[in-house]
């Protein structure tokens, strides 16, 4: 057994920094009866629990991916040992096969031909076809078993998952039963019509429908590359996957760094006035009258000269391609703040001729103290809105700028990369759409579940709705 | 004869909650039906029923309305459209938020005459002008070109009945048209009402909480209490012996003028509407309840020209007139606070560079002094200025000039910590006052830890004190301040202002957004604790019948300065200066007012950005006389220490 060296990249770092306050955000919110209750009513919707479960699988995804290390070389010596120089992840470990099943070059999606026609020895002549692919359909010995042989793998997988999901709803059911103290067929029947205190029918269904979904892939997978191979013949589903990170950490990250300036400078605007508020205000009217892309071209650009100029302080290429998404998480963050800010300015502009503010300047109360424990706490529903609205933009941001060579590093696995390789072959007859198809469907997925759950938390936090249906 | 409106059995419902529950009663052509009651009674969902324009999530479950030989809710929405403006219009109580702020009076008059009438064009024109001229606008034509925002309050609401006449409607329904203006101002405004009615003899359905409306404007009244009608009748039997127990208590709940012993309050509060209604529904607060009410809802029972739900009808006691108590007298003190030449001044800055261009005197050289242990109101229309000292005296506005006393010590920036302890605040809308993120037990202790009052482990225990204090349960400092009602959190924020000991309390009128019955729980609240606390106050109030209650002495102030001063028996009963007679004299009143009529005064309060020369009063004053237009006339004291600030009084004696 080989040893492994940790490795934490600094979004690794700021990710699980991210983890752990959510986590304490949990805790708090958990206590405080006032910030529990809308989200009592998130848990309430069906449509947005759905597409919680949907976020949840590509967090986990991303999450098991920021899990970093290198490994040992076999043939290194035990007492000073020395480690690959390729950066892995945990993700990487558990799919492994996806990864190292690299074919020469492209090849349609389930295809066991190669896309290029090649000269092949055949029956002691060389003739030009398209050879068989050194992984995918390698198992079969003719071309007219493919189709059966996909099927079954389909069907396999999904009743794997199927079974899979019918254990964990007997879990559940046999938890809920003791825990509700009802008979099981009580419990099932109110299951059933729905009369749960949560939407405990999509649950099960989007959980069941997403082990099923998994159980036909990884059946798939095995045999074939299911989404097809990219231009040096690495699989698509496996750069689909490993894209998901990238797009989790520019949509949180950039939050990240958005959130204290646009809380900082919006409560302070609105709440301070006078002079302050006029620096802040021509402040956020320059920033938003300079093209953002320019200023993301900028400073992509800098750090990329850093980069090259020191390449000592970044000894793998992981760590190279980490710091410019981090650039990038950081430019981004900074270029759009001004949106929240200008919406925290006009509630602290309201909040603070509020008679409970005044009452509390009458006790002398410092100005932090008031905006700590009157403004900020009034307005925090705004910012989680804005959290959630958020995200969604920046990851469809971060295709477009990746698109158009300013984004991730282009070693970086990402769905912008996977649009841009695209490009060029779509011009080709006949087209290969497999890498633009898959990067579609995976980010389509991404933002609509966030889309939906940001409007389940929208309207829970609306005090207009008042908390209606 | 048959009557105009005529409602039965109305049943109105948000899911399964019954908000009115049973309603039947009729409106006659030229009569005023009055439908009275607290907020959260279901009067105005009565009347939104009527007019089919329920809120999201409302119904009509059954019951009738027929309005002459229409039956309302049977119509389809596309001749529900003809009746709603054309045979019945409604009125609302926020003028602002019913008149489109981008559209100019003039068009909005001429859009309901459009589709009520097809005039168009010129027609139109005039007769818009011809309505505004009705309701009594000063120079129509030129305010038909106008924004509603370049109106005042009394013309705004003007603007409203007129474009509700415009489809020369039967019925006129009037939601509270007169609670969000000043006295004066309402007066004008229940004037043209009262005149409209008699002139085009509609019938006019009156939503109001306010007693003395009714007794004004009525000539039947009904009383609602939680969904229900309980008492209705002919206006004279029913001022004369209200028969249901809580008619009784709505009138002993308010304050009487020269009456210094304590209000009737009715305990408890209107039930949810959502649990389960067994008996009489006012039986947990009524002080007569029997075993029967608790298990049995009354049925109407018939007393001469009344009908009441009560099972004791007619067996009540009579109802005793209550001796007037005699304001206790304290022996005069040295004065707490004395305040002499209060300015407060805004900038206008206009420009690129923020140039001052002007002023808004809101507060203009006004000098006043309050001993410890009484009361001075501190009384004017909105606008006069009046919340502004109040601020200013707490120094949440800066002052910009003056001279501030307390307790010996001249208050100036650097001893505002000292004035924090010695003043405190109540403020006008308990709901807006307290922070609904922060426990009520952090509320309390927020001054406190502020000032450092008190050693920092005794303060949980003074919560607890200060809570018991003001009537709350001692758990309550655990809760949040939504689980409370109105009152309850009045309550939550004089405790908060008691919570750092002031000797000094400024309520900026604390009684205003609350009904009748809470607003009786809270004056006697503030009144004893003056008497065990020896505390002093300035009561910033629009509300003369609560100035009588609790007042030692009055202030009036008009625009930015006081013009008139003196002990409160003195100003309210004797008053000198001519705003202050009309001030006095437009407030409703219950009985029969005997003496002079009521006083009307013209047009509205001009704007502290350009007072007018002279007395500032002299546009709207009957005796304004040359001189008046040109000098601002001087104290003339009048003994007792009522002094009066106007010419023609001075020139009398």
């Amino acid at each position: 057994m080989n040893s492994i060296q940790p490795v934490i990249l600094w979004t690794d770092a700021l990710i699980f920094a991210l983890l752990l306050a959510v986590l304490v955000l949990v805790w708090l919110i958990r206590r405080q009866e006032h910030l529990l209750a809308p989200w009592r009513v998130v848990a309430q919707r069906p449509m947005a629990m759905g597409a919680a479960l949907v976020l949840g699988a590509f967090v986990v995804i991303g999450l098991l991916d920021s899990l970093h290390y290198r490994a040992q070389l076999t043939d290194s010596p035990a007492d000073a040992p020395q480690y690959s120089v390729e950066v892995l992840s945990v993700f990487d470990a558990l799919t492994s096969e996806l990864r190292s099943r690299q074919e020469k070059t492209y090849s349609a999606p389930l295809a066991m031909q190669l896309y290029a026609k090649e000269f092949v020895e055949r029956d002691g002549a060389t003739v030009r076809d398209y050879p068989r692919l050194q992984y995918g359909g390698a198992h079969l010995q003719r071309a007219d078993e493919r189709l059966s042989d996909i099927t079954r793998r389909t069907l396999v997988g999904a009743t794997q998952g199927g079974l899979a999901s019918l254990l964990l709803f007997g879990l559940l059911a046999g938890w809920q039963v003791r825990r509700t103290r009802l008979a099981v067929g009580a419990w099932l029947a109110a299951w059933r019509q729905g009369s749960l205190n949560w939407p405990g029918r999509t649950v099960v269904l989007m959980v069941a429908l997403l082990l099923m979904l998994g159980g036909a892939l990884a059946q798939l997978a095995s045999g074939y590359h299911v989404f097809g191979t990219d231009k040096v013949g690495q699989d698509v589903l496996y750069i689909s996957l490993k894209s998901i990170r990238t797009g989790l950490v520019i949509g949180t990250l950039t939050t990240l760094v958005t959130l204290p300036l646009a809380i900082g400078f919006g409560i302070t605007a609105g709440y301070f006035r006078g002079w302050v508020d006029d620096i802040i205000q021509y402040l956020y009217t320059v920033l938003n009258s300079i093209p953002g892309v320019l200023l993301i071209a900028a400073a992509v650009l800098i750090v990329q000269v850093y980069i090259e100029s020191n390449p000592d302080i970044f000894d793998t290429a992981a760590a190279r391609a980490d710091i410019r998404l981090l650039a990038l998480c950081l430019i981004m963050g900074v270029t759009s703040w001004t949106g929240l800010a200008r919406l925290l300015r006009g509630e602290s502009l309201k909040l603070r001729t509020l008679d409970y503010v005044e009452a509390a300047r009458a006790f002398g109360v410092s100005n932090v103290r008031i905006i700590s424990r009157h403004i900020f706490p009034n307005l925090f529903h705004l910012v989680l809105i804005a959290i959630v609205l958020d995200f969604s933009g920046l990851v469809l941001a971060e295709a477009v700028l990746s698109y158009i060579g300013v984004g991730v590093d282009p070693a970086m696995y990402s769905w912008g990369n996977m649009i841009n390789g695209a490009r060029l072959e779509l011009a080709r007859e006949p087209v290969v759409w497999w890498q633009l198809g898959a990067a579609f469907a995976f980010m389509f997925t991404l933002v609509l579940a966030a889309n939906l759950f940001a409007d389940g938390v929208r309207d829970a936090f609306d005090p207009r709705l008042g908390g209606r249906r | 004869m048959k009557p105009l409106l005529e409602v039965r059995d109305l049943v109105t419902g948000f899911g399964r909650v019954r908000v009115v529950d049973g309603v039947s009663f009729q409106v006659a052509a030229g009569e005023t039906y009055a439908l009275l009651g607290e907020s959260g009674c279901g009067k105005s969902i009565t009347a939104l029923s009527l007019m089919r324009l329920l809120p999201d999530g409302g119904r009509v479950i059954s019951g009738s309305v027929r309005l002459g030989e229409t039956d309302v809710l049977a119509l389809p929405e596309r001749d529900m459209r003809r009746v709603r403006g054309g045979q019945m219009a409604m009125i609302f109580q926020e003028p602002m938020l019913a008149l489109n702020p981008v559209i100019k009076v003039g068009e909005q008059i001429g859009e309901a005459l459009a589709l009520h009438q097809n005039l168009a064009g010129q027609a139109a024109r005039d007769a818009a002008r011809g309505l505004l001229d009705a309701v009594g606008v000063p120079d129509a034509v030129r305010r038909l070109d106008t924004y509603p925002f370049e109106l005042s309050g009394g013309l705004r609401q003007r603007v409203m009945i007129a474009m509700a006449l415009a489809g020369r409607p039967q019925l006129l329904i009037a939601d509270e048209p007169t609670t969000a203006l000043d006295v004066t101002i309402q007066a004008q405004v229940l004037d043209v009402l009262r005149r409209l009615k008699a002139e085009q003899r509609m019938g006019m359905l009156l939503i109001t909480h306010d007693l003395g409306v009714v007794a004004e404007n009525a000539d039947r009244v009904g009383v609602m209490y939680a969904g229900e009608l309980v008492e209705e009748g002919v206006r004279n039997a029913f001022f004369a012996s209200p028969q249901h127990p809580y008619s009784r208590m709505l009138f002993e709940a308010l304050p009487r003028p020269g009456d210094g012993g304590r209000l009737v309050t009715i305990p408890g509060q209107v039930p949810p509407l959502d649990g389960p209604m067994r008996g009489c529904r006012f039986a947990p607060r009524c002080p007569f309840a029997v075993a029967r009410c608790r298990a049995e809802s009354p049925g109407w029972q018939v007393i001469d020209d009344q009908r009441v739900r009560c099972h004791l009808a007619g067996t009540l006691p009579a109802r005793s007139e209550r001796e007037l108590a005699a304001h206790s007298v304290k022996q005069a003190a040295p004065p707490l606070l004395q305040v002499d030449g209060l300015k407060v001044h805004f900038p206008i800055r206009r420009g690129l560079i923020q140039r001052t261009v002007g002023h808004v005197r809101a507060v203009d050289g006004v000098s006043l002094d309050i001993r410890a242990g009484r009361t001075l109101a501190l009384v004017g229309e909105s606008g006069c200025g009046k919340t502004t000292v109040g601020k200013a005296l707490l120094r949440l506005i800066e002052p910009t000039a003056g001279r501030i006393v307390l307790g010996g010590e001249t208050i100036t920036a650097k001893n505002v910590p000292f004035l924090r302890r010695q003043a405190q605040m109540v403020f006008q809308d308990p709901f807006s006052s307290l922070n609904p993120r922060m426990r009520v037990a952090d509320i309390l202790l927020e001054g406190m830890d502020a000032l450092g009052v008190g050693e920092a482990a005794d303060r949980r225990d003074a919560v607890v004190q200060l809570l018991r204090q003001v009537g709350l349960p001692d758990d309550a400092g655990g809760r949040y301040p939504h689980a409370f009602s109105g009152g309850q959190r009045q309550r939550i924020a004089i405790a908060r202002a008691l919570a750092v000991s002031p000797r000094l309390v400024i309520c900026d009128e604390p009684t205003s957004a609350l009904d009748v019955s809470v607003q009786a729980q809270i004056l006697n609240l503030l009144k004893d604790l003056q008497d065990s606390l020896g505390l002093a106050y300035l009561f910033i109030t629009h509300n003369l019948a609560v100035v009588d209650y609790l007042a030692h002495e009055v202030a009036v102030m008009y625009l930015g300065r006081i013009v008139e001063h003196g002990a409160a028996a003195d100003v309210l009963r004797a008053p000198r200066h001519p705003y202050t007679q009309a001030l006095v004299s437009a407030v409703p009143h219950i009985k029969a007012q005997t003496g002079p009529g009521i006083i009307r005064l013209a047009g509205d309060q001009p704007s502290p950005l350009n007072p007018p020369d002279g007395c500032h009063f002299n546009p709207r004053c009957p005796h304004a006389m040359e001189v008046c237009r040109q000098t601002y006339p001087e104290q003339t004291e009048l003994g007792g220490g009522h002094w009066v600030r106007c010419h023609w009084v001075a020139g009398q004696i």
